[in-house]
Parts: structure tokens; sequence; C-alpha cells
């Protein structure tokens, strides 16, 4: 593949360097998360995160150095390869904290659903690519698409990975939606959705329902997951205007927060910097994601465009959730703060998206 | 948020959605308007719960973590009670207090711990080395001093508390066995759950330092008795004391097993073992429930509660005589003579030979190259089946094994319940073993030998049984055919009083049996106990009537001279059986005893059979004393 001269002067480097600035900030944060006052250091979580970056950053380089166009041939192997991995994960998988999630890879816990939320969006791109009917797809047309996404989120659903099947739902009506579903068709999905609600209840685990109804009514297990409902509440609230300081955190300090260092990573940030550091934090994302928006708008081909608001949304979705369940507004799923909690498989496939967009983005002048 | 959001977020909107309208699929761009919106109202949504976290309830917040104002208090559920069949309670949980103490509650620790030792005439030293112990936890993790500790320590830490901040009291329910060691095995006993088991039990509830039913009806019966843990979310101030309670769960206590057995009962059949090792099991031969099941050596449950120290437990598994072991289903012996029932029943149902026909007994079964002796030196002479029976002649059976071969006679056996577990509710429950060709060929691939018939006869050889199994045969003797499943528990009852589950006799087999086969053998049963020369004379009993079968079940094979078990080695001494069923007119209990190395059947088991059943009438005969107990039992369970 030869590599055109434009597209290096035409490299995104604001995208690039963002991304870059989230993992910064999220190491940061980690190192907080697991500082050990005693003894003075944060073990080895922080360096083994710039590993992932590293990784991350190749996995990015590859991605970017392949025309996206591409995707028409590539879409369907990679979605092929998470199926396969997702079921072995089913087979082989380790387990840990009550669901099955990791592949062992040796020097490396692949956790395939994290790519398998760029797997959906691929498959989706390539199927919305041509130009819509003229007035919209109705539910007929979109089978294919259905029947793309339905066995990565059951698959999902049975590990049990409640977050990542919510997100890969989301990813794929905000793909829909945006190739151009009629209003009509939305509203039958939307009527149907609810009808499915029912069976999805009785796919989830005990602890699953326990959560959700945990949420819709905090009283139910005080003792439980109420508990660390409140301690992140807690955590945040803790915070006040400016933060208790780097490093001064004590919520996190006392094991009291679950997950402090991958999906309540926002917890341990929010009681350290305050609410002067969280609008920072939120604002950045919302540059992020409107920077990538403006991306979208000026791409060159519906693929492009359909693939960057893929990406997008997989990168919106994320944030809302994570925030809203760690400030207590949603039921903790088990999401974590994309580009900024700690996670390898998160973490690269995070790079991978943005790799997807820069891709896009660079090639906007090439013909 | 702004009170008009709507005019700035579309401002906001219209900015962000009109700056690159350059070359993006025309159809998507009218989509992006939504798209800008729907990100912004969820930006200032987050943000806004962000603000109400922090700046408006932010005070709070910072107060409640500043020494982690909120705690978890669990009350694990009480355990649920167990009584036997009138009510009397066997197991309770009685309130106990463990002394803890959480260090970051107090500045100086070994100052505390110091003080609290003078409070207790106690060293602090040694409180001061528990703390020590469990330097490496958090700080704000509650270290146990002491377990069960006595009521002065109790009023000295709540009149002291004051001045020993971090000191707190648990009140814990904790296990009572009110007969100590009678049903031991019955019951079992609970033990704190390992690590490894708390990975696994961690979903249903288990929390580390919980306890679990090990062993017995609390292991078979945990899901039951366990009840469900509550607590309380409190908010704690600076010392560590409670301001207010957040959240509350309310525990429930676990529900109430009604047993089978029979408490008084089962103190006749403990006393009579005392000293002995052994199995008395008693059975209603019309329900198959289990009224008296005792086995010795017994341990004592009550050590488990308080703590099984780690040398108290290496003794009891080191112990020859295995304490630990349910002798009633778990010890598989040769059945003896007792086995000549099954042999008697199964010649008159096949017609293997006339009961009323004699043959002569000189005192040995000559057969092959071998002399089978019988127990008797210089034999019984002139003998029928009844004289067999009664007198146990082993060179009649012989005879009559030969004509029914093996597989005739493991057909009765299995019919009446031998080589397979009774499913009495027992996980540990042991099949015992009936051979015969078909078992041979598998086993060993040889061909059953006629030379191996003789012993089956008399119930030694390959042949074991569980005392069980045994009593199950003879309440089928007594009922007339019918084999029901042992069990032991008749009702599970909520703590409201509510039956959860309610248990009924389950039949799993009906030998169908001539009436005339059933009288014959019955008859010579009955004169066992009461007819001349039985072997069973020790069992007679003025208050009612008894039919049995003594039996002696070798330890060791005897080829040399006629040795009394009293010259062997005690080890080596033979076991002695005795099964019975009484009243024999009106059958109600069946019963078999084994006392091992006890010596000769009719010695050494049979007087402890009558006991067992003069009490039971006793205890049928006077209704007003078991509502005297059931009154006693029931003040107790308060």
């Amino acid at each position: 593949m030869q590599i055109d001269r434009r597209l290096i002067s035409h490299f995104d480097w604001t995208l690039f360097l963002l991304a870059l600035a989230f993992v910064a900030m999220g190491i940061v944060t980690i190192y907080s998360a697991n500082y050990d006052i005693g003894a003075e250091h944060a073990g080895g979580l922080p360096s083994r995160q710039l590993l992932w970056l590293g990784l991350g950053i190749a996995v990015m380089f590859t991605v970017i150095s392949i025309d996206y166009h591409y995707v028409d041939r590539l879409a369907y192997p990679f979605y092929g390869l998470m199926l396969v991995l997702l079921v072995l994960v089913f087979f082989f998988g380790h387990s840990g904290g009550g669901s099955q999630r990791w592949i062992d890879l040796g020097f490396f816990r692949l956790q395939p659903s994290e790519p398998a939320k760029l797997a959906i969006v691929l498959v989706m791109a390539k199927y919305f690519q041509d130009s819509e009917p003229s007035r919209g797809y109705c539910l007929r047309d979109l089978w294919a698409p259905f029947a793309l996404a339905t066995p990565l989120i059951l698959l999902t659903l049975i590990q049990p990975d409640l977050g990542t099947a919510i997100i890969l739902g989301l990813v794929f009506m905000s793909m829909v939606l945006m190739g151009g579903l009629r209003l009509k068709s939305f509203l039958g999905l939307a009527g149907a959705g609810l009808a499915f609600l029912p069976i999805g209840w009785q796919l989830l685990r005990p602890y699953q329902r326990q959560r959700v109804l945990t949420f819709l009514d905090p009283d139910r297990d005080p003792l439980g997951a109420g508990y660390h409902v409140i301690q992140s509440q807690i955590a945040i609230g803790s915070g006040e205007l400016f933060g208790k300081g780097y490093l001064r955190g004590s919520q996190n300090r006392l094991d009291f927060l679950p997950a402090q260092h991958t999906d309540f990573i926002f917890a341990v940030f929010s009681e350290e910097w305050g609410f002067a550091g969280c609008f920072v934090l939120l604002a950045a994302y919302f540059a992020l994601i409107v920077y990538c928006l403006k991306i979208f708008e000026r791409a060159k081909d519906r693929l492009g465009a359909i693939l960057i608001f893929g990406m997008v949304s997989i990168l919106f979705w994320h944030v809302i959730i994570n925030v809203s369940m760690v400030a207590g507004v949603m039921p903790v799923v088990g999401v974590p703060l994309p580009l900024f909690s700690y996670g390898g498989s998160s973490l690269a496939s995070m790079m991978l998206a943005i790799g997807v967009m820069i891709n896009v983005s660079m090639r906007r002048y090439t013909f | 948020m702004s009170k008009k959001p709507t005019f700035p977020v579309y401002e906001l909107m219209a900015i962000l959605a009109d700056m690159g309208r350059k070359d993006a699929a025309p159809e998507l761009r009218g989509r992006t308007r939504v798209v800008y919106f729907i990100l912004i109202f969820a930006f200032l949504g987050l943000l806004s719960r962000l603000a109400i976290l922090q700046i408006a309830h932010g005070e709070r917040y910072t107060f409640l973590s500043e020494n982690n104002r909120i705690r978890i208090k669990r009350v694990p559920g009480t355990r649920g009670m167990i009584l036997d069949r009138r009510g009397e309670l066997m197991v309770d949980s009685r309130p106990s207090f463990d002394l803890l103490f959480v260090p970051e509650d107090t500045e100086s620790p070994e100052s505390t711990l110091r003080l609290l030792g003078k409070y207790l005439g106690r060293n602090g030293n040694e409180l001061i080395e528990i703390f020590e112990e469990n330097k490496s936890r958090p700080a704000f993790d509650e270290i146990i001093l002491g377990k069960d500790v006595d009521w002065a320590t109790v009023v000295a830490v709540e009149t002291h508390q004051l001045d020993l901040p971090g000191v707190t009291l648990r009140v814990r329910p904790r296990r009572n066995y009110a007969d100590g060691p009678m049903a031991a095995h019955i019951l079992g006993y609970l033990g704190e759950i390992g690590p490894k088991q708390l990975k696994i039990l961690k979903e249903q509830g288990y929390l580390a330092g919980d306890e679990i039913g090990r062993y017995g009806l609390e292991k078979k019966w945990e899901e039951v008795l366990k009840g469900q843990s509550g607590g309380e979310q409190v908010e704690v101030d600076a010392l560590g004391r409670r301001v207010r309670v957040l959240h509350e769960v309310v525990d429930v206590p676990g529900d109430t097993v009604h047993l089978t057995l029979d408490r008084q009962l089962q103190q006749t059949a403990f006393e009579a073992l005392k000293g002995k090792q052994g199995t008395i099991v008693a059975i209603d031969v019309h329900s198959g429930a289990i009224l008296t099941m005792v086995s010795t050596p017994a341990f004592d449950p009550n050590v488990f509660a308080r703590g099984i120290k780690s040398e108290e437990w290496r003794s009891l598994i080191k112990d020859r005589l295995r304490p630990l072991n349910n002798r009633a289903i778990q010890g598989q012996y040769p059945p003896g003579s007792t086995f000549k029932i099954i042999m008697a029943i199964a010649g008159l149902e096949e017609g293997a030979m006339d009961p009323d026909a004699k043959i002569f007994d000189p005192g040995f079964f000559p057969f092959g190259n071998r002399n089978f002796r019988d127990w008797k030196k210089g034999g019984h002479g002139s003998v029928n089946l009844h004289k067999a029976i009664v007198e146990s002649c082993d060179v009649y059976f012989y005879q009559l094994g030969q004509r029914l071969g093996v597989d005739k006679i493991a057909k009765y056996a299995r019919a009446f319940g031998l080589g397979e577990k009774t499913g009495a509710f027992f996980d540990d429950e042991k099949d015992g073993l009936v051979p015969d060709t078909a078992w041979k060929r598998k086993r060993f691939r040889q061909p059953w030998y006629p030379g191996e018939t003789p012993s089956v006869s008399i119930g030694q050889g390959y042949l074991t049984t569980t005392p069980l199994q045994l009593a199950n045969m003879m309440a089928a003797v007594a009922n007339g055919g019918t084999l029901y499943r042992p069990r032991i528990v008749n009702k599970v009852e909520s703590v409201d009083g509510a039956t959860v589950r309610q248990y009924q006799a389950e039949k799993i087999g009906t030998i169908e049996l001539k009436p005339a086969t059933l009288q014959r053998v019955r008859e010579a049963l009955a004169d066992v106990v009461s007819g001349a020369g039985g072997t069973g004379a020790a069992a007679r009993s003025k208050v009612v009537a008894i039919a049995g079968k003594t039996g002696t079940a070798q330890v060791i094979e005897m080829k040399g001279a006629y040795l009394k078990s009293e010259q062997l080695s005690y080890f080596n001494r033979d076991h002695a059986w005795f099964v019975a069923f009484a009243p024999v007119e009106n059958p109600q209990i069946a019963l078999a005893v084994l006392v091992e190395h006890g010596g000769h059947g009719g010695a050494a088991a049979a007087p402890l059979a009558k006991e067992v059943f003069e009490k039971y009438i006793e205890l049928q005969n006077h209704p007003k004393d078991q509502q005297q107990a059931r009154a006693e039992g029931e003040s107790r369970a308060d």
C-alpha cells in the first residue's frame, strides 16, 4: 500500500493530541487511585497503562495506514473475528467479579467485548454507505443490521456484561437513526424494544437484576450495591468546588470505591479536583465529541461520515453512561470512561476508534 | 440550569451546526442538529447533577467522607431451631457477645487496649497482641478481641464505653445444642466459611466470618435453617458511635425444622450405649420415621459452636474409635445371623424347604473339602425352621443357602432394601453390599463359587449392611412387607408458625409375601426372645412382647479353636447385633442395635433393645408427661 505524501501533511494532529491528553489525565488519576500513602507509590498500574497506550498507538497507526474504504472488505472479517472471540470467551474465558469476560493471551488479557463495539460500527457503516431510500428505511429494509447486531449483544449479555450490551444497543440505535430510519418505523421499533424488556429481564443474572432494582429503589440493598453508589456519591460530593487536591482523596484510599481505577475513576477524579475539575473534564469531552462531529460533517463521502458517526456515538454513550452511573443517576452497569479508565482492551479499542476518525479526516482531500 | 434554556441552547446549536457546511452527505446534515441538541442537553444534565452533588450538597458529603462516617453493621439472620417430634428443643441459638475493636476510632490503640485490660481484670498485653496480629488489615476493619465473652465483660465495656473509643460489643447468635453429644451425628455442626468456599458462596449472600453447616442436618438443611441476614447502614461519629441509622434491612430468622426423632427415646438409647461403641436406630414401622439414631462414641457439637481449637479437631479426627462417624449409616458390617430372617423368608417364599421337616445338625456342614462350623460346638441336633431361627442354627441355613443359591438370596436381600442407600436425608450414607454372581463377575472377573454361598447364608462373607438398613428391613417384616424410605424430618415451619414443607411417609417398595411366611417368621422371632432356648432371651420384657433376632458379625475369621470373644484382643472381638420389633401383636417400632466388639448379640445388644422398647411404651402410655415436656421445650426455646 502506498502512502500518499499529502496524507501525512493532512494528518489530524488536533485529534491525536486531544486523545493523548485524555490518556495522560487518565494515567495521572490512575496513579492517584492506587496511591498508597504509607508506601508512597501506586504499584504497577500507571506504567502498565502507558504500555497499553503504546499498544494503542501502534494499533491506531496501523488503522490510519489503511484507507477507510477498505471497510467494505474488512468489516465482515473483523466482525466474524469478534463473534468467534466472544464465543471463545463463553467457553474458555477467564472469569472475574461474577462474569466471564477475558481471554488470556499470556502477556495480556483480552476483553473482546471492547473491540466488539467497533465491529458493530464497521458493519453498520458498510451497510449504510449507499444512499438511503428517498423516504428513509423502513423496518423491513433493516433486517440485515438487526441480524448482525443481535448476536453480539446477546453474547455480551450472557457473559454477563450488561454495560457493554447497553453500549452496543445504543450505538446500534444511534447509527440506524443516523442512517435514515423512518420516524414511523422508529416508533414501532421503540415499541418493540419495550416489549422485549420482560424477555431481557429474564436473561439477566440475579445480581444484575439486583442492580437494576437497587437503582430503581435504592433502599433495596443499602448494605450491598447501594453502599457502593453512596460511597461513590460521597467521593464526588466531598470534592466540592475545587476538590481536595491531587493524591488527597480519602474515599478511594480506604477501598470504599469499587473498581476505583477502572469504572469508578471519575469518582476519584471528582474528589480530588472538585466541580471545577469535572467541568473542565466534561468540557474537554464535549469539545472532543464536537470536533469529531465536525469531521463527520466534512467527510468526503457517506461511508466516511457514517463511520465517524459510529465512533462518536461510542465515545458519547460511554461518557454519558459512565458519569451517570458514578454520579448515581443510573444503575452501576460497568462501563469505562473512554481514554481515561485503566484497561488495555478498552484503551486500545478507543485509540483504534480515534485512528478511524483520523483516517477519514485526513483522506477528505484525496480522491 | 437556566430557566429558559431553549433560546441560548438553540443559539449554541446553530453556531455549532453551521460551522462547517462544506461537503457532508447532505441527507445526514439535517440530522446533525438533533445530534447537537442531544449532546448539549446530555452534558448540561451531567453538569447539573455534579453541581448538585458537589456544590449544593458538597458540605454534607465532605462531612460524611471524614473518618468515613457511613458504616455497614451486619446482623446475621438467627439460625432456625431444630425440635423433636413432640416439639422438644434440640438445637437453638442463644445470644452471645463478641468483643470488637476498630483501631481507626481511637487515637492510641495501645493505651485504649491497656485501659480495657484494666477494666476487665486482664493483662492488656494479650489484647495488644491480638491487635498487633491484625495490623495488616485496614484500620476501619473490626478486630475480634473475644468471642462469646462473659457477662462481666459486657457490663464492664458498657459502663466504660466513653473511655474506650473503638471498643464495641456485637450481639451474635450462638448455636446451642441442648443435649450435647446425644444426637451429634444427626444434628451435625457449624463451621466458619473458608476463603475458597466463600468465593463460591458470595453471591448467595455469605460474608467472611459467617458460619455454615458442615455436617449432619446443619449442613443438609443449611438453606432452610440459615435465615436471611440483615443489617444497618449507619452514620457514625468520629469515635465510631452511631449517630443515626440511614437504612435498615430486617433480618429474617431461619425456619424451624421438626424432626421425627423422639428426644427422650434418643436419650434412653444414648444412655444405654454409654461407654460402648455402637449404634441404635429405631424406626416407626408404619411410616419409616426415624425415632432414634444414636452413634457412639459421639462428639459435642457445642465445641464447634464456640470455635473448635485445632488440637481438639486433630484429636477428634485421629481418634481410633472415630467419633465423627455416624455408625448407623456409615458403618458397614456383616449382618451375621440377623440375615437368617431374609434366608427364612426366601426359603419359605421359594418353597426351597418344608419348614416343618427336621434336619440333623452335627455341628458342622461339610462342603467340598471344607467343614463349615456351627457356632454351637456339637450342633443343635434335630432342627426345623422354627428352632433354627430361635436357636440360630447355622447348619440349617448352610443347607438352605445351597438350595436357594446366591442369586435368589440376593434377590430377597435387595427386596428388603439391603445393598443400597436408603436415601434417608443423609449425604454420607453408605450402600452396604449384597453379593451375587453378576457382582462377582464384575468385581473380580470370576464366577461365583458354590463354596462362597454358606458364608453368605449366615450373613458373613462379602455381605455387609448398615444398621439403618437392618432396622428398615425389620420394619418391613413387622408391617407385612412395605419398605418405607427412612426419614428424619417431619416438617419445616417458618418463624410465624406456618408450615413451609411437610414430609409424608414414602413407600420405596412392597414385598409380596404369603401370609403363612410372615406368620411363621414372626412367631419364630417372638420365640427368639420369649421361647425356650431363644438366643435373645436377654431382651425379654415384662412390659412389652418383643420379637427379634440376634447376630454376631465376625471381625476376624476363626479357623482354629472355638474362642470366646472375651479371649480375643478388644479390636478383634465380634460385633454384637440385635434387630427387633415390638409389640409382637401390633408392631409399631423396629430397631437395630449394634455394639462394636461387644461379642455375642444376645448378651451385648439385646438388653439395650429392651431398654429402648420399654421407654417407647412408657412414652406412649404417659401422654401427660409429653405435654409437660412440650411445655418445657417451648419455654426453653424462648
